[in-house]
């Protein structure tokens, strides 16, 4: 046994046996640690619930109506403009970048565009976004806009970009036209790329969809955090926040075997 | 060309670039102050931008001059960044180099990694108050679980043949991890702060927009309630120079620590 680690990490291989106690332990460990701290009293329970609490706070949230609606009615608004300021990213984004990555003039005008205005914080469009569109639908949907565009927009343009020569020339060889080109060998090209960008962008997006809540909303997760944590009841908070990791975990499960699908379909790395 | 003499042809991709730029800036001007299309508390004219980022370098503007409120927000990045890398790498190397240790950890991910740390900002509220502990402690959320995460990669795809290589020539467990496993994976942990440094300055200004005494999101979230366009113009633009020049500033120190790899 003294050589178990020679190889180094890949040398080493758990039995189940070991990999799921120790998997139980790490949750144990979790929760408990989590228990303990707040029922010891080391941390006073209006600063940090126990799990159970929190639970029952879902429980409640779920049932009678808090910051003015029940808890399904703001996971669904804060799911809508996820959904809306998403899609708006996606198609603006991709279709802009496919083009950039095939006509070379789009790019050489778009990129500075693009690149002065890279590096502004999506969240530091708020105060801008509500100037402009108000805190109603159209603030947050500018917010998400900006957070999810810069990967569908790359994503494409890169796909766009490393789509083999040959292959664009051999369709210009058999006389198709350029939107022939984009729509049967560019964009089956980019594909591999755009959606692992969809991923990033989905990711993305869902994040600030909850920055903006927490700034400028009435509903939805991200207010519900707020007036939470407006009355100092962290087990709102905390109840908030499960929904938000809950929802982020489900957008990225689906696009992730959206991503598995497509590959087996197409047989592309 | 001869070597030495640098060529004097303009890309036409740099023309382009520049012509497109000088367009915008044309436009911007026409429609705010030539021909007055639009409402300037909708979008401000040239001069009215000028005019606040001479008030906050001057006079400052939400308590503190854009120097001071620029450094504060650097600070916290810095600060937040430093203790994710501290504390997030040696996690990720340690999980990487232990499959035990993996077994362990892994589920405290599984539960901790779906949430963004933008999410945290309230709960770091009610905990540490409108101060500085809250922010460096949601920067240091945004980046501490790409930093282990990429570790843990960056462990996992260094090739085993080079540590038995290392074995076979008498090398330690420790000198293993010094000498091959830990640069083998700083290209994939280079590539996580990359990531996480960009989102460190977006949980930033949402933390500082929620509530702050000093700082960029300070100075955006006043000039948002003062309906005061120009300022949140000029503070867009300090956070994109700042995010700018950090993500400018680690590339520096990446080229400094993988100097073994020729430049990309």
């Amino acid at each position: 046994m003294a050589n178990r680690n020679f190889l180094g990490p890949s040398g080493t291989v758990l039995g189940p046996v070991e990999f799921w106690l120790l998997t139980l332990a790490g949750f144990g460990l979790f929760f408990g640690t989590w228990s303990l701290v707040s029922w010891s009293g080391w941390m006073p329970p209006n600063l940090l619930p126990s799990p159970l609490a929190v639970w029952e706070t879902l429980v409640r949230l779920w049932n009678q109506p808090f910051a003015g609606h029940v808890y399904a009615e703001h996971l669904t608004a804060s799911i809508g403009r996820f959904l809306m300021g998403w899609a708006i990213a996606v198609g603006i984004g991709i279709p802009l970048g496919l083009l950039m990555g095939w006509y070379r003039i789009l790019d050489e005008i778009i990129t500075p565009l693009f690149d002065s205005i890279r590096f502004v914080a999506p969240l530091a469009w708020v105060p801008l976004a509500a100037l402009w569109f108000g805190t109603g639908i159209g603030g947050p949907l500018l917010i998400i806009f900006v957070g999810s565009f810069a990967p569908c927009l790359i994503s494409a343009y890169r796909g766009a970009r490393l789509v083999e020569p040959r292959l664009v020339e051999a369709a210009q060889m058999m006389g198709a036209s350029g939107r022939r080109i984009i729509q049967h060998v560019l964009v089956p090209g980019a594909m591999p790329s755009i959606i692992s960008g969809l991923r990033v962008s989905a990711g993305l997006g869902w994040q600030s969809l909850v920055g903006s809540e927490l700034i400028v909303v009435g509903a939805g997760l991200g207010y519900l955090m707020v007036q939470g944590q407006g009355n100092l009841a962290t087990n709102i908070v905390i109840a908030g926040m499960i929904g938000i990791g809950v929802v982020g975990f489900v957008i990225d499960v689906a696009l992730r075997s959206v991503e598995a699908w497509f590959r087996r379909r197409w047989g592309q790395a | 060309m001869a070597i030495g003499v640098p060529p004097l042809r303009i890309s036409r991709a740099v023309l382009v670039g520049a012509a497109t730029i000088a367009a915008v800036l044309v436009l911007w001007w026409s429609v705010t102050s030539g021909l007055r299309l639009l409402n300037p508390l909708r979008l401000p004219a040239p001069a009215e931008v000028w005019a606040a980022s001479q008030q906050i370098l001057d006079r400052g503007y939400a308590g503190a001059t854009l120097w001071q409120h620029a450094v504060h927000s650097l600070g916290l990045v810095a600060r937040g960044f430093a203790v994710a890398i501290i504390t997030g790498i040696p996690l990720g190397l340690l999980m990487g180099w232990s499959r035990r240790a993996e077994a362990l950890v892994n589920p405290i991910f599984l539960l901790l990694r779906p949430i963004p740390a933008l999410a945290w900002i309230p709960l770091a509220i009610v905990w540490f108050g409108l101060g500085d502990t809250g922010k460096v402690f949601v920067i240091w959320l945004t980046a501490f679980v790409p930093s282990v995460i990429n570790a843990f990669t960056g462990v996992r795809q260094v090739d085993p043949v080079l540590i038995a290589a290392a074995r076979t020539q008498g090398a330690s467990t420790a000198q293993v991890i010094r000498h091959v496993v830990i640069p083998g994976s700083m290209p994939m942990i280079f590539t996580g702060l990359r990531l996480s440094l960009q989102a460190s300055w977006t949980t930033l200004v949402a933390a500082e927009l929620v509530g702050a005494f000093f700082g960029l999101g300070r100075v955006l979230n006043i000039a948002g309630q003062d309906i005061f366009p120009g300022m949140i113009i000029v503070g867009m633009a300090a956070v994109a120079v700042c995010g700018a020049l950090t993500t400018w500033l680690l590339g520096l120190l990446e080229r400094r620590v993988i100097n073994w790899r020729p430049a990309v």
